[in-house]
């Protein structure tokens, strides 16, 4: 299940401890932001022993490593993917090539390793407005590429607008990132809610995203993790409009019939395949469904 | 491993250690104080020993101010400091 990633700053034991029991889908543990410069080579070396020891079994792994343009990223990856993390989360990246710096580092180490190539994959975090305006070419670089994730904070301070809780400054560079990663076949994350507070807006905020067609939405409070669990999973009534649709496509092909209708409406294609992607997600959740 | 100068690593918050290393020339000095010392002292002190021989630390003096950090972080801030004191 891919609903929601939740942030963990790196050079917190008692954060890391934690961090996979608190539901999130996929957690980041952050070497970036969450980490003052003095710090990132404790921050790298407690992450790398984290994943070592701790196992973390309940989520996916995900590391944020520093920018490209600083000292740290290629130390970052050099402790980290030796002990296979699902995801690298590179930040700012705005342009393919950046993504492909990443990507030919890691690969060299995947050798060096013994590893299976793309053993690791990349999540980009896209968080610019040449980013957000190279979102295909950069999901589709690389087949390392496998989730991308949309940073609201930086990319309003770049488009030089003020960031707010409707969120119609984004709008666009939320439909560009979505069409972007699904034309690449690419999972997508929504940038989170910073407002630990305010649970009902979190919801509609949450509930917007994945109207656009988001995966799922990203967070830096645990706080929020059921509730985007909640609103990311499918509802019992979709479950069971999704068996029916099932039964009576079934049913159509056994009786020869070319076109079926349910409830007045006919079932066609693309119905059919949100059908098969709701019961997928209702397996992932652990609801059995007989068919 | 040589220690050259102080160097210190980690915080005193809960689930965390502060760990100083000072060169010295007489072997390993650990000086251990910890909120678990009755329950897991000489646990701690062995894998602090365990520790400095897996890095090649000969001589060290060597200060743990334990809150309760469990074995991989007690592992992290050790290297941390010693990483940072051979500089």
């Amino acid at each position: 299940m891919r609903r929601s990633i939740l942030f963990m700053p790196g050079n917190n034991p008692g954060m890391l401890l934690n961090a996979d029991i608190l539901g999130a889908d996929g957690i980041i543990l952050d070497l970036e932001d969450a980490v003052s410069p003095k710090e990132k080579d404790a921050a790298r070396i407690l992450v790398r022993n984290a994943i070592r020891y701790l196992g973390y079994k309940k989520s996916e792994v995900i590391v944020r490593i520093n920018s490209l343009d600083t000292e740290f990223w290629t130390k970052d990856l050099d402790e980290i993917i030796p002990y296979k993390p699902d995801f690298i989360m590179v930040p700012k990246i705005s342009t393919a090539a950046d993504i492909l710096v990443a990507d030919e580092y890691i690969t060299k180490l995947e050798e060096k390793l013994g590893f299976e190539k793309n053993t690791v994959k990349l999540m980009p975090l896209v968080e610019t407005a040449l980013g957000v305006e190279n979102a295909y070419a950069i999901a589709s670089a690389t087949e390392r590429v496998r989730a991308m994730l949309l940073g609201g904070e930086d990319l309003t301070a770049d488009l030089r607008c003020k960031r707010t809780k409707e969120g119609n400054e984004i709008f666009y560079s939320r439909s560009r990132i979505v069409v972007a990663c699904r034309a690449a076949g690419i999972d997508c994350y929504d940038t989170p809610f910073t407002d630990v507070n305010d649970a009902e807006g979190l919801i509609k905020d949450a509930e917007f995203a994945k109207s656009l067609g988001f995966t799922g939405k990203s967070s830096i409070s645990p706080r929020h993790v059921a509730d985007i669990n909640a609103v990311f999973s499918p509802t019992q009534a979709d479950i069971d409009y999704a068996i029916e649709v099932m039964a009576i496509i079934k049913e159509a092909k056994e009786k020869g019939l070319g076109v079926v209708a349910l409830r007045g409406k006919m079932i066609d294609a693309p119905i059919v395949n949100r059908a098969v992607q709701v019961l997928e997600a209702a397996k992932a959740m652990g609801v059995k469904i007989d068919e | 491993m040589e220690i050259k100068k102080l160097a210190t690593a980690g915080t005193l918050e809960s689930s965390d250690a502060f760990i100083t290393v000072e060169p010295n020339e007489n072997g390993i000095e650990l000086n251990l104080e910890s909120v678990v010392i009755n329950q897991f002292g000489e646990e701690i002190e062995a894998l602090v020993y365990s520790v400095l021989d897996e890095l090649d630390v000969k001589n060290v003096n060597i200060s743990i101010n334990d809150r309760g950090a469990v074995e991989c972080v007690l592992r992290a801030r050790i290297e941390t400091a010693v990483m940072r004191g051979k500089e």
